[in-house]
């Protein structure tokens, strides 16, 4: 018992108040978390203001004539987005279409038990995977395996349905389907991943009372799980959609870089963002200025995009676990 | 009584229900049917992942690894009808690139992720430097690029730090939003615990925090430089590119994206050929941290 107390008033002790160093090194230290959390805020600040003012050249000369005109022209120094514009919107749309199909129907298939939880997880590894390949990769398989690839059927496709606007132009090389295509497959994970999550926050008991009424699977997945999970999926393809309006290196390998405006699958097209990729290392100052001005425009519309994706996927997680 | 004589209807007149299943019944045919098609769906949306593969391993392994692998490796990219050649300076420039985007970005993610997951996470700050990580993670990459060659480029001209910056711009969000994930979920007894013990906030930090959350940050900082390594768009016009080896920071590098997207629409079958191997390559460099990421990131129990 001695021995005890002894312990706990001998020099060997080491509770004690912190020392002033300890004080000040916690200060400083949680004084630089701080400032980095504020970098970031700073950061996102700073990219918004810099493209703005780079571009505002070309905005005070071009105006809002630059978003609806129909030409890029360096040696006349007329710039007009209008069919990059289109082409952003139209493949994205595009890619969405089959990659959200695609994405959630994978979704589907990784949470409603169709496959035993191991193989569920090589499936998803798969998937992430895809993921994980660059941009330029898939750009290049792009051109020497899709291209190839789909290019008989797309003659097949306008030599006997050309009256229908999607295949009124043939194929010749680049064009808007083999960006579209490579577009929904870089998509997909993201989708995929989102729609999962969004299915995995349906409680359990959801799924137990509609089998419980002696539902079919499918009628189970149709009526009770997509429409509960049905914000979450929905930020999945909004979120997905953002992310293909930005997707630049694939598509300016497949795109084929023409301004046109055509609802055509096969015609070559061209986006903002492959506009800055191919333009952008031989622009001179005033090319420079109206890229910078399409930039801005890129980053507003993502902005928009993304900031609603966020906003629905904040929703559904209120949704199923409350405020916080 | 005679209530009750009316409820007890004799059972031959009572219909009974089917419960049984019928396996040929409508709607038991469209849940075969749409269980079929989401098979399909599976099996079709793995068919790209294994072409690229296929083909990067076929176009591209039969080059890297053949008899030359150490002209490939080492040897400068050859020019016009030049046969032969390699990818060194471009596998060096990666490496030294994003080397340069992780010393920079790092540090700054896990320190505003302490900031975000331990020290305010409910302040005004942290919401809107959260929100914005998120928001950074929907810009398009190439925006890197762009906001680096306005404040840079423009001025300095192209260089192998700037490159490795517009690459920390793109890696910075996603250490901040894995560190964040990662040290939320150290649980609250832990750090209790320790202020119990009347440890300052950043001993608190620094000696239960960051080693609790160390697996889930690691795996964050591995996928930041996996997704890096692959990022091509941010440094078409920072980092441009180069046929040597670097000498110094301040001038234009090679990079293995860029490399691929030069040579992919090139009219010589040796570019196309060596654009092949050096998606491999690449492709292997990425894969190689993805997967390092996964292992570290697993749970110990």
């Amino acid at each position: 018992m001695a021995k005890l107390f002894e312990a706990a008033g001998s020099a060997s002790s080491v509770s004690g108040p912190p020392t002033t160093a300890q004080y000040l090194s916690d200060r400083v230290f949680r004084g630089i978390a701080a400032f980095s959390a504020l970098l970031i805020i700073f950061l996102t600040a700073y990219i918004l203001w810099e493209v703005s003012w780079e571009a505002s050249p070309a905005i005070a000369k071009y105006g809002l004539g630059f978003i609806t005109g129909t030409e890029w022209n360096s040696n006349k120094e007329v710039f007009g987005i209008l069919p990059e514009i289109w082409g952003t919107l139209y493949s994205s749309l595009l890619a969405l279409v089959l990659g959200g199909t695609f994405g959630i129907g994978i979704a589907i298939f990784l949470t409603q038990d169709f496959i035993h939880h191991r193989l569920a997880t090589i499936f998803r590894t798969i998937v992430e995977m895809l993921a994980a390949i660059p941009s330029v990769v898939f750009g290049l398989w792009g051109i020497y395996v899709l291209i190839p690839l789909i290019k008989p059927g797309a003659e097949w496709l306008h030599e006997h349905l050309g009256w229908f606007p999607l295949f009124s132009t043939d194929l010749a090389g680049p064009g808007m389907a083999p960006a579209a295509l490579v577009l929904a497959i870089m998509i997909l994970p993201t989708v995929a991943a989102i729609s999962v999550d969004a299915f995995r926050r349906v409680p359990y008991k959801v799924k137990e009372a509609a089998y419980g009424m002696g539902t079919t699977r499918w009628e189970a997945i149709l009526k009770v799980m997509l429409p509960t999970a049905s914000s979450g999926i929905l930020a999945a393809l909004v979120l997905g959609f953002g992310r293909a309006l930005g997707e630049t290196m694939a598509l300016a390998m497949l795109i084929g870089n023409s301004d046109q405006i055509s609802l055509s699958l096969f015609s070559p097209a061209n986006t903002l963002a492959s506009l800055l990729a191919s333009t952008f290392p031989e622009a001179d100052q005033v090319q420079v200025q109206a890229l910078m001005y399409a930039a801005l425009i890129l980053l507003l519309i993502t902005f928009i995009v993304n900031v609603a994706g966020l906003a629905v996927q904040q929703y559904t997680i209120r949704k199923f676990e409350g405020k916080k | 009584m005679s209530d009750i004589g009316l409820i007890l209807v004799p059972d031959e007149t009572r219909p009974t229900p089917q419960l049984g299943r019928q396996a040929f019944e409508k709607r038991a045919l469209k849940s075969g049917f749409l269980t079929g098609v989401t098979w399909l769906l599976a099996l079709v949306a793995a068919v790209p992942l294994f072409s690229v593969i296929y083909l990067l391993l076929v176009r591209g392994g039969t080059r890297l690894f053949s008899s030359d692998f150490a002209e490939i490796i080492t040897g400068l990219p050859p020019a016009g009808f030049e046969m032969g050649g390699g990818i060194g300076p471009a596998i060096v420039g990666t490496l030294v690139m994003v080397g340069i985007g992780a010393v920079i970005s790092i540090p700054i993610g896990i320190l505003a992720a302490i900031y975000l997951a331990v020290l305010e996470p409910r302040s005004k700050v942290a919401n809107t430097a959260r929100f914005l990580a998120k928001v950074l993670t929907g810009f398009p990459s190439i925006m890197a690029g762009v906001f680096v060659y306005g404040v840079l480029v423009k001025t300095w001209g192209y260089s192998a730090w700037a490159g490795g910056i517009a690459l920390s711009v793109l890696m910075l969000r996603t250490v901040v939003l894995a560190a964040e994930e990662a040290m939320a979920q150290v649980p609250q007894r832990m750090k209790d615990a320790a202020y119990g013990m009347g440890c300052t906030r950043t001993q608190v930090i620094l000696k239960v925090v960051l080693p609790t959350g160390l697996p889930g940050i690691l795996t964050g900082v591995l996928l930041a430089i996996a997704g890096a390594s692959g990022e091509s768009a941010p440094l078409l016009f920072t980092a441009l590119f180069s046929n040597y080896y670097i000498s110094q920071l301040s001038e234009p590098i090679a990079s293995l994206s860029i490399l691929i997207y030069n040579f992919s629409g090139m009219p010589f079958p040796n570019q196309i050929e060596l654009a092949w191997t050096a998606s491999l390559v690449l492709v292997l460099i990425v894969l190689v941290f993805n997967i390092l990421a996964r292992l570290v990131g697993q749970p110990k129990v």
